[in-house]
């Protein structure tokens, strides 16, 4: 039993960190993982039979995070300028064509294994307006589906599409500017 | 009718987010298949998918 609670006070670092990537509040993102914490040390039960204590507190804290993405909201009102593409009209010209096209990123499987372009990559990451990195983080890294994101932002398929599409624009330029073009 | 860069940028994008009906495939695969920066987009979009993925193990090491 003592086992079990330090095994799970263990995964606290990691899942604080899971937490602030979706969450930007430093206060929710503890709140979430505290709220796991509880519910993981009174659900023991549940956890028995499974060999992966992390994946089992993390599928535990996504409900938390989507809970407070929830809250919160409910509060917020979305501002009209977040179905605006016009930001992306100077990457292209008018017939539709790339100014300046996408060239290959070099060797993008061995930048996984360095820690320097996942900074790189957080930084840019920090930089995008808070509802588009929202949706965007509850797609790429709670792995939740679209339908679940809109459910949970009050926004339609479309409007979420486009929140998505900002995101990845601008994330690929930052990495472009920051990191390919060094 | 051909699809700008623009609205293969986007369809990409949902390609990612959503199953895209037939015609849209094949008027994207079309417009990759003679688009180099078109290519390097969609491969830097997966590489993007991949990325983030990993970026909770990654950090949580430091």
């Amino acid at each position: 039993m003592e086992d079990f609670r330090s095994r799970v006070e263990g995964e606290r670092p990691y899942l604080l960190r899971y937490a602030s990537l979706q969450l930007r509040d430093p206060h929710a993102a503890e709140d979430a993982v505290q709220d796991t914490l509880v519910a993981a040390l009174a659900g023991e039960a549940g956890f028995a039979g499974r060999s992966n204590l992390r994946t089992w507190l993390t599928g535990i804290l996504k409900h938390k995070i989507v809970d407070a993405i929830r809250r919160s909201s409910r509060e917020a009102t979305l501002a009209p300028a977040e179905g605006d593409t016009s930001e992306l009209d100077a990457m292209f010209d008018a017939s539709g064509h790339w100014i300046d096209a996408p060239g290959a990123w070099a060797d993008p499987d061995a930048l996984l294994e360095q820690k320097h372009f996942f900074a790189a990559l957080e930084a840019c990451l920090a930089r995008l307006p808070q509802k588009i990195a929202q949706a965007f983080m509850m797609r790429e890294h709670l792995g939740l589906d679209t339908a679940e994101i809109c459910k949970e932002l009050a926004i339609t398929p479309t409007h979420c599409w486009v929140l998505l599409y900002r995101a990845r624009m601008a994330l690929r330029e930052c990495l472009e500017k920051d990191w390919f073009g060094r | 009718m051909m699809l700008s860069c623009k609205e293969v940028s986007r369809l990409v994008s949902q390609g990612l987010d959503r199953r895209l009906g037939v015609l849209e495939r094949l008027r994207l695969r079309l417009h990759l298949a003679i688009c180099d920066g078109c290519t390097n987009f969609s491969k830097q979009m997966a590489f993007l998918r991949k990325a983030l993925s990993r970026l909770a193990d990654h950090q949580s090491k430091t």
